[in-house]
């Protein structure tokens, strides 16, 4: 008895200790991203905005005001990604109310990336009164919640739920970033058409569905297209701190290209330890790559000349690109990844589809899904994540992919 | 031994907790029916049912078998994937939800059962510390072989593909015209139909105290207790050790494997790296803070501390820090002597039912 005690206690202190840790990297992390200040102000920011909108509300305006609510991975693993699509998705709000014309009030939670955790927190933003959904960020999560939004009918716009899985059999589930499959077919297209006749490497995560679901439509289409895949090593979330066994067995097989359809974390560990052990292949990355230049403590140097198939990227030159990039910049120190891009469009599509359905805010969100739904397949977009974006009633976008190589810490188009 | 000479005490003490649960279902579903609670609070209350019965299933193993085990979420996936999988298959052979549900959990508890047995055959020829850190491995390793797991149901039956190379996909399972996936290996269990209920959540809790409180105060439960105050004494009067640490292991592991089947089946999405230590941790922390071998305590603290950190969103990031300090001070709170001698004289009974535990 009195030993069980003794383990318990241990354990008990070694579970303390952890969350505190997890604590402490987290709110370490906010500090040095998007520095502490800057966050406060932007929550200042909110509540004040949700203050006048709350005023605007009691006098009878000709435009109404929508309340949209957003979740995603605010702390923890995939924080990154959370707090870049809150970010974006504030400066779209901020800029349509801003116009004039319909108004917005934005609110988003946390789910730290977990379905349990994500379906309370879509319970929250019910309770606050949301009408339309802007989220979740993640794929796991957002199947859980797009289920629950399915039957209560909220309609979701998800900015990077990638998996087919979140939209399949959910009408009012739509999403702005690429299908999985989609990400994986592109991938093997890109390698066949653009760095032909190279061996190829996968180093996956077969323990996240995102990862998996990538490798799967990749090694398919690879073979359509004649693409040699000649090594394929597998890592889990445990053991995502030591690739040395991978890379060796790539290296050795041959392989001059690493598809990597993994998240910027155990990425950036890959790419040190190729550097460590001088294997210097052609790392292809999709968008879960997003994200590696703006990680605390990554030596932007190690990602030289790695290519990654994204949507956006943020040397584009096109107006509305730039006048993101700057304002991002301006707000939040940062350039924006294509996580803060997704959920610009995502505000502004979803801005554009009350619009066009004739919304207004006293509408119960029933009744703006069923308009919404109705008005989506029939909306042309032209966003920084692509142009002339239209939806299948299905849910999945079809745009045109865009291969970015970095180059001195910043994404440019490759061969320019 | 005080338990046996205050039979009466006991059935009063457990009078107690049936009613508890009672009065806070009826409570709550009055509530609900009147529209009081909110949204987020309604979607809290199955998850807490199924807490409430992995905490209640752990401190049998944990309190009154004395053996600590820190994979008890591994027994919670095996039946929540099992139950999934009956569930879903029978979806078309059992339109009505209560039936299907009912099926499903009492099938996520036998093959949690199954599990808890092969798993015990080794576990429990450890002691204290040694039998820890072995269940921990078990647990990692049931999370690695669901995660392998293809499983698809069609008119044929059910298919089931290993994927131990990573080289498999949903595909390799050949489902015929109509086919369904149901676990898609890393991917977990996506497109789940949620047919769990509140209702459901509290028929189990009654079925899961009505076992373990019996089984405690019977000739079985007063021979685990002999094994867990005194090993060497109970075989030396004949008790045969490991049966009743084989018992109570399974009894353990099925009921949290009924608590999975539940939880499975109230989200459209579950992966199986959900299941990890942390969870298992997590009940764990339940169970120590309501008290080694207290159900009662563990069905108050694994209420509590679940609503905690939902509790906490205005926090927004600093939520997680304040729940691990809010744990923190409650754990010191609750082991203070002077804070425990206050409780003593506000509660006169309790004194004496803390010393029956703490012995």
């Amino acid at each position: 008895m009195r030993n069980i005690k003794k383990v318990l206690a241990l354990v008990l202190v070694a579970v303390l200790c952890l969350s505190c840790f997890a604590a402490c990297s987290k709110s370490g992390n906010t500090d040095a991203t998007t520095a502490a200040d800057d966050k406060t102000t932007v929550a200042d920011e909110t509540t004040a905005a949700d203050k006048t909108t709350a005023a605007g509300e009691e006098t009878p305006a000709a435009s109404g005001t929508f309340k949209i609510g957003s979740i995603g991975p605010l702390t923890g693993e995939a924080a990154i990604y959370g707090q870049a699509v809150m970010n974006g998705a504030q400066i779209a709000v901020e800029e349509i109310n801003a116009k004039g014309g319909i108004q917005l009030e934005f609110q988003s939670q946390d789910d730290v990336s977990d379905a349990e955790t994500s379906v309370n927190a879509y319970n929250k933003l019910v309770d606050w009164g949301m009408q339309v959904l802007m989220g979740t960020v993640t794929t796991t999560p957002c199947i859980a919640v797009g289920a629950q939004t399915n039957k209560d009918r909220v309609f979701t716009l998800t900015p990077s739920a990638s998996s087919t899985d979140v939209i399949d059999g959910k009408d009012n589930v739509f999403q702005v970033c690429f299908t999985d499959p989609n990400q994986g077919v592109a991938s093997a297209d890109y390698i066949s058409e653009n760095i032909a006749g190279k061996k190829v490497a996968i180093i996956y995560r077969n323990d996240d569905a995102y990862s998996q679901g990538i490798h799967d439509t990749f090694v398919a289409e690879a073979k359509e297209k004649n693409v040699e895949v000649v090594y394929e090593g597998t890592f889990t979330k445990d053991t995502a701190t030591d690739f040395s066994a991978q890379l060796t067995g790539a290296q050795s097989a041959g392989a001059e290209i690493v598809f990597l359809p993994i998240y910027y974390q155990p990425a950036s560990v890959i790419l040190k330890q190729a550097a460590d052990m001088n294997y210097a292949p052609i790392f292809f990355g999709v968008d879960g790559m997003d994200g590696i230049l703006t990680m605390e403590g990554f030596d932007t140097k190690l990602a030289e000349g790695v290519m990654l198939l994204t949507p956006f990227s943020a040397d584009a030159e096109d107006e509305a690109t730039q006048n993101f990039v700057a304002k991002y910049k301006e707000k939040y120190k940062e350039t924006p990844n294509q996580f803060a891009a997704d959920a610009y469009d995502a505000i502004y599509i979803i801005a554009e589809a009350l619009n066009k359905a004739g919304c207004t805010s006293d509408m119960s969100a029933a009744d703006i899904c069923e308009k919404l739904v109705s008005v989506m397949p029939t909306i042309t977009f032209d966003g920084i994540t692509g142009a002339g974006m239209t939806w299948q009633a299905t849910g999945e976008v079809s745009k045109g992919p865009r291969a970015v190589v970095i180059e001195n810490g910043v994404y440019v188009t490759p061969g320019k | 031994m005080k338990k046996l000479s205050s039979i009466k005490g006991t059935t009063k003490k457990n009078g107690f907790t049936y009613a508890l649960v009672i009065v806070a279902f009826a409570v709550v579903s009055l509530l609900n029916a009147n529209g009081v609670l909110s949204r987020s609070a309604q979607g809290l209350l199955v998850p807490a049912c199924c807490y409430i019965v992995m905490a209640l299933s752990l401190n049998l193993t944990v309190g009154v078998l004395g053996d600590l085990s820190l994979g008890h979420a591994g027994f919670m996936s095996v039946g929540a994937f099992s139950g999934i999988v009956a569930s879903m298959s029978l979806a078309d052979a059992i339109p009505n939800t209560v039936v299907r549900m009912a099926l499903a959990i009492v099938v996520g508890a036998l093959f949690a059962a199954v599990a808890g047995f092969l798993i015990g055959i080794p576990v429990l020829r450890l002691r204290g510390d040694y039998l820890a850190i072995v269940t921990l491995a078990f647990g990692e390793i049931i999370k690695d072989i669901i995660t392998c797991l293809i499983v698809g149901h069609d008119k044929n039956g059910i298919h089931i593909l290993f994927n131990v190379k990573g080289n498999k996909s949903v595909a390799d399972l050949n489902l015929a015209e109509g086919g369904q996936v149901i676990i898609k290996g890393a991917q977990g269990a996506t497109g789940t139909q949620t047919i769990a209920t509140f209702t459901a959540g509290f028929v189990l809790i009654i079925i899961t105290l009505f076992i373990i409180l019996n089984l405690v105060n019977s000739r079985t439960g007063r021979a685990v207790l002999a094994v867990r105050d005194n090993r060497i004494a109970a075989e030396s009067v004949g008790i045969n050790v490991t049966k009743y640490k084989m018992i109570v292991f399974v009894i353990s592991s099925a009921l949290a494997g009924a608590a999975g089947a539940l939880y499975g089946m109230n989200y459209s999405s579950l992966v199986a790296s959900k299941f990890d230590f942390n969870t298992s941790i997590l009940v764990l922390v339940f169970v120590v803070l309501g008290g080694l071998g207290n159900m009662t305590g563990s069905i108050i603290a694994a209420t509590i501390l679940y609503v905690l950190p939902e509790a906490l969103r205005e926090f927004s990031d600093y939520r997680m820090l304040i729940y691990a300090i809010v744990l923190i001070l409650v754990m010191v709170a609750t082991n203070d002597p002077k804070i425990k001698a206050l409780f003593g004289k506000i509660l006169p009974h309790r004194k004496k039912k803390g010393g029956a535990v703490n012995e």
